[in-house]
């Protein structure tokens, strides 16, 4: 339990730097909602082909709205050098990976949260039903637990934020198929017992990668 | 001498397979001569999947014991791995065109190879980005790791994704013919040598590498 709350600190020191600056959360959730609006200029027919690509988009730009924040949880680190500060504190390495992707789960939480109401506006679609927001608290988890490791090893390359997508989007496809197909099945009112599978899916997934990334984190992040 | 028997059992095998596969074995029906791509598509997905298993292993080696040897074997079974599973998309790619009119298809099988190919193009990415060595080596050996544990999840998901839509394939109901099954059986056979046949000449190369590297650092 003292692990949990050692990692519960250093999430919420992320959480406090963000609410100081607000740089991350306001520049993530503007790119959100300008590829939502470059979808629709993308898309540009009726509702019914509009209801048959909505998963897609949404989650398209959840993906990549995820890999910009996620790229963020490292970058700060590695700049101050606060990452090597983290290494020396009294916590196991598995720690900090719980802690970063807490923060990182959160961030990505909120801005999804925020982003949905706005995405069932421009859309006319009812994405506040109760399967949607599993579907992507689920999915969510699935695209922090691999995107704090991804990022953690982005950032000790010379190329550092750009491999961030180049390792995480091929990984988390199998999340995003089985999100978009779920999210597709959730919007024409399906009920769980259809959703299921894919369900089902994306929860081996998250179960599968969060023990995965705990434990190679220590092997990324070690000098 | 191991270098010539496997050289050696690689050519006479695949000499076989070859008189197998255009010789001995009757057309198929529905798809005719076409359907031969077959005996070199499914050898091509097995050693793609073969490669990137002992990338996995070696990868988890090389982390536990730090040993270079264990990163020699995951870099050089990738770089047999990538190539092999170009290979197999592009197989894949002539074999759709006759059959169902198009150069791509997203079925199953083909969408989980390129999400493949796209986990080991990460694996060489991460290497020539690194900054020194032995950080390129540690960390292509993470994405190694986490790449072939997502390989059940990514068929799963392909598979599940199809399900929805009727399948595009249809193979001969009733199980397979035993001249295919000997023909297809040889077929894999000849290229799994084959494939240790070229892993051996990419460890050999890079050891020679390693050699000439430390040569270097006396000579300077």
């Amino acid at each position: 339990m003292r692990c949990l709350r050692k990692a519960i600190t250093i999430a919420w020191k992320d959480v406090l730097s963000e609410m100081r600056t607000k740089e991350t959360i306001s520049s993530v959730l503007v790119f959100t909602l300008l590829v939502i609006v470059t979808f629709n200029f993308a898309f540009n027919t009726g509702q019914e082909v509009m209801n048959l690509v909505a998963p897609g988009i949404l989650w398209v730009t959840f993906a990549f709205a995820g890999v910009l924040s996620l790229n963020r949880a490292f970058i700060l680190e590695k700049e101050e050098n606060c990452l090597e500060g983290l290494m020396v504190c009294p916590v196991s390495r598995e720690t900090i990976y719980v802690g970063k992707m807490l923060g990182s789960l959160l961030f990505m939480l909120v801005i999804e949260a925020i982003a949905l109401p706005i995405f069932a506006l421009l859309f006319n679609l009812a994405v506040l039903s109760l399967q949607l927001m599993v579907i992507t608290f689920l999915t969510t988890i699935g695209f922090a637990a691999v995107g704090t490791l991804f990022s953690a090893l982005a950032v000790n390359t010379r190329a550092r934020e750009m491999i961030l997508p180049i390792l995480f989007l091929p990984i988390v496809a199998p999340i995003i198929i089985s999100a978009v197909s779920a999210s597709g099945l959730a919007l024409s009112g399906e009920d769980w017992g259809g959703l299921a599978s894919s369900l089902g899916i994306i929860v081996a997934f998250d179960v599968i990668f969060l023990v995965m990334s705990y434990l190679v984190f220590t092997f990324v992040i070690e000098e | 001498m191991k270098s010539k028997i496997l050289l050696g059992m690689s050519l006479v095998l695949m000499i076989v397979s070859l008189y197998l596969v255009f010789i001995y074995v009757p057309t198929e029906e529905s798809m005719g001569i076409v359907q031969r791509i077959f005996y070199l598509m499914v050898p091509m997905g097995w050693l793609t999947l073969l490669a990137f298993l002992v990338v996995f292993i070696s990868s988890i080696l090389y982390l536990a014991q730090k040993e270079s040897r264990w990163d020699i074997l995951a870099y050089s079974s990738a770089e047999v791995g990538f190539v092999f599973t170009t290979l197999a998309i592009i197989t894949g790619s002539i074999w759709a065109k006759p059959i169902w009119e198009v150069w791509w298809t997203w079925d199953p099988r083909l969408t989980a190879t390129l999400v493949l190919w796209f986990i080991y193009a990460a694996y060489f990415v991460v290497r020539s980005f690194a900054a020194e060595e032995s950080q390129g080596a540690r960390l292509a050996a993470v994405v190694g790791i986490i790449g072939f544990v997502d390989i059940p999840i990514i068929a799963m998901a392909t598979t599940l994704w199809k399900g929805l839509h009727p399948p595009l394939i249809i193979f001969q109901e009733g199980g397979i013919a035993p001249e295919m099954l000997l023909t297809l059986l040889v077929s894999i056979a000849a290229f799994t040598v084959f494939y240790f046949v070229l892993l051996r000449q990419q460890v050999l190369m890079k050891n020679d590498e390693s050699k000439l590297r430390i040569l270097k650092t006396y000579d300077s």
